[in-house]
């Protein structure tokens, strides 16, 4: 119990230092950051429109006044306005970030299905045609990026064979097809990378338990194959692939910003895109946040169940 | 021949081909001429125009040179930056330890992308920003390597004997100790290079990264988008030249860690 309450004590403490680091990040660099943020390259902006953005970013305060301010909000749930539009960052999370999360969903739910049974054949049959097929596709999935990927599905089943939408989206309630048609080359997109390394670390993680000594006594006492292969094998050799699925989860909503852009997904990236370009501020830090807290929690997630799966690590 | 000698060849003549690109008497790689727009292949442009009619062939070797400049500059900083960082943390333990490896740990909670686009928002975008933010993406990593190794190195009775001789730390640390961690660096480096190739292209891809009209593969695939059912191959070399770079890096990183290790079995596990 101490270990599960010590692990999320360090998680809390973790949050906080991303949140201060993210504030910090608009203090620490060189100049005054108002006219940062108004400055269009060369050009020197107005000082009437800066001291304006000073006042609404309330950079006039004092720095001490203004962390107290923004970890107040944060408890709060209170991230601010957009510069652009007075919109309430909050409000917009909320709109966009069940489609990133169904998107990443289905797409480590799509990668797992295929990448623990195909990494578990290939390390029992190690060497045969379809370890060493897998392994080479593997390596190719690794080094092409997921936008190419992204943009040369569109270029083949949009552009060339026209058997699938260019992108797009449409609500679940108003047509499920639809949704799940639209919903499909991006998944598939973000779930190659993932695959690729589960299948990896599934091979590695199987081929390291198939030597162990409780196998071979598995074995030499006669149970069936089957039997050593589901319980002593893999369940043993699924929990690294469990700490390898969450600390990948990082490239994988960074993965997730550029995917909805090929195929116009409106979820986080939209906002967070259109904020980077227009220099949108108090938007893309509660977007940053946001995203970073969801990673954090993810690995807390997978840290607490790595715990309950294997109660040795709970003493270490 | 063995993997390492083939990869690096690979991964060398990618390099020499875009440091030779000012003596290859190239095309102008910014020079439009939109009367050649999307023109197939011709005299002068062995893979034609693009959708202002600049040379493809010409920016895609000039982009090489972009995306190899941006990802080894950062990766060298991070190198430098992480190495000392790593090497004082380890050997001096205590504070330094606390000071140097543990506050790593704060960076790791950002998604890479995510935290270069907190910077990009910022800075503004352009190649000088993506230095800045990769060195800082790959600190970490360097950190963590270079503290474990030196955890297991500075046990060792040839690090006591220099020790017992009065030899200065600063000595220690950087002369004895570092060249004999330097393998997983040199590791750890090659991995930081090839990332940072992806993450460039994937920044310059969302308009984020290298300023138009530099050229830049993730730029070409930008701007090759809009026309690709005009021309699809437009879209097709810079995606070829990506993956081609990032695959041979890739088995490049195996195949020195491999050699690195040996241990480490003769496929990388990992």
């Amino acid at each position: 119990m101490l270990w599960f309450l010590r692990r999320i004590a360090v998680s809390l403490l973790l949050a906080w230092l991303v949140a201060t680091i993210v504030f910090m990040t608009l203090h620490i660099v060189p100049g005054d950051p108002a006219e940062l943020l108004m400055s269009t390259g060369g050009v020197a902006p107005d000082p009437a429109a800066v001291e304006e953005l000073r006042e609404r970013l309330g950079l006039n305060q004092p720095l001490m006044t203004q962390y107290g301010a923004f970890l107040m909000g944060l408890l709060r749930g209170d991230l601010g306005v957009s510069l652009i539009d007075e919109y309430p960052v909050l409000d917009e999370i909320a709109l966009r970030l069940p489609r990133t999360l169904e998107l990443i969903g289905v797409a480590s739910l799509l990668a797992i299905v295929v990448a623990l049974p195909a990494g578990t054949y290939a390390a029992v049959h190690r060497d045969g045609a379809f370890d060493r097929a897998a392994s080479a596709v593997t390596a190719l999935l690794l080094a092409i990026p997921v936008f190419v990927v992204g943009t040369l599905l569109i270029l083949l089943l949009a552009q060339m064979l026209r058997v699938m939408p260019a992108g797009g989206y449409v609500p679940f309630a108003q047509n499920p097809i639809q949704h799940l048609t639209l919903l499909a080359l991006p998944a598939l997109a973000i779930a190659k990378g993932l695959a690729a390394v589960l299948f990896r670390m599934t091979r590695a993680s199987v081929l390291d338990v198939l030597h162990r000594d409780h196998v071979r006594t598995a074995r030499s006492k006669g149970l069936a194959p089957g039997h050593v292969m589901t319980l002593h094998v893999v369940r043993n050799a699924l929990l690294p692939v469990l700490t390898v699925l969450g600390l990948h989860m990082g490239t994988l909503l960074g993965g997730t910003v550029l995917v909805e852009y090929v195929f116009n997904w409106p979820g986080m990236s939209t906002p967070l895109l259109r904020a980077v370009e227009a220099r949108d501020y108090p938007m893309v830090v509660g977007i940053v946040l946001t995203i970073s807290g969801l990673f954090l929690m993810i690995n807390l997630i997978m840290d607490l169940l790595y715990g309950v799966l294997d109660p040795r690590i709970r003493t270490a | 021949m063995n993997r390492l000698t083939l990869f690096g060849g690979i991964v060398g003549a990618i390099i020499l081909v875009a440091l030779a690109a000012p003596i290859l008497h190239l095309p102008d790689p910014v020079r439009q001429d939109v009367a050649n727009r999307l023109a197939g292949p011709m005299a002068g442009s062995l893979l034609g125009r693009d959708e202002f009619g600049r040379d493809v062939l010409s920016r895609l070797i000039w982009g090489a040179r972009v995306s190899l400049t941006v990802a080894f500059s950062s990766a060298a900083i991070a190198c430098a930056v992480g190495v000392t960082l790593g090497l004082l943390g380890g050997y001096l333990r205590g504070i330094a330890e606390f000071l140097s490896v543990r506050s790593m740990d704060v960076i790791l909670c950002f998604p890479p992308v995510l935290l270069a686009l907190l910077v990009v928002t910022l800075l503004g975008p352009g190649a000088g920003t993506l230095i800045l933010v990769l060195s800082i993406l790959y600190v970490p990593g360097f950190v963590r390597v270079t503290y474990a190794e030196v955890l297991s190195v500075r046990a060792q009775e040839y690090v006591e004997a220099v020790r017992a001789l009065g030899i200065h730390p600063l000595n220690i640390i950087f002369r004895t100790i570092l060249p004999n961690v330097a393998g997983p660096i040199l590791v750890q480096l090659s991995l930081a290079v090839a990332s940072a190739v992806v993450i460039e292209s994937g920044l310059s891809f969302l308009g984020l990264g290298v300023v138009p009209p530099d050229p830049s593969w993730g730029l070409m695939i930008r701007g090759a988008r809009a026309t690709m059912d005009q021309a699809p191959l437009l879209l097709l070399w810079p995606c070829a030249a990506l993956t081609i770079t990032i695959l041979a890096m890739n088995l490049l990183c195996d195949a020195l860690r491999d050699w690195v290790d040996p241990r480490s079995g003769r496929r990388s596990l990992g």
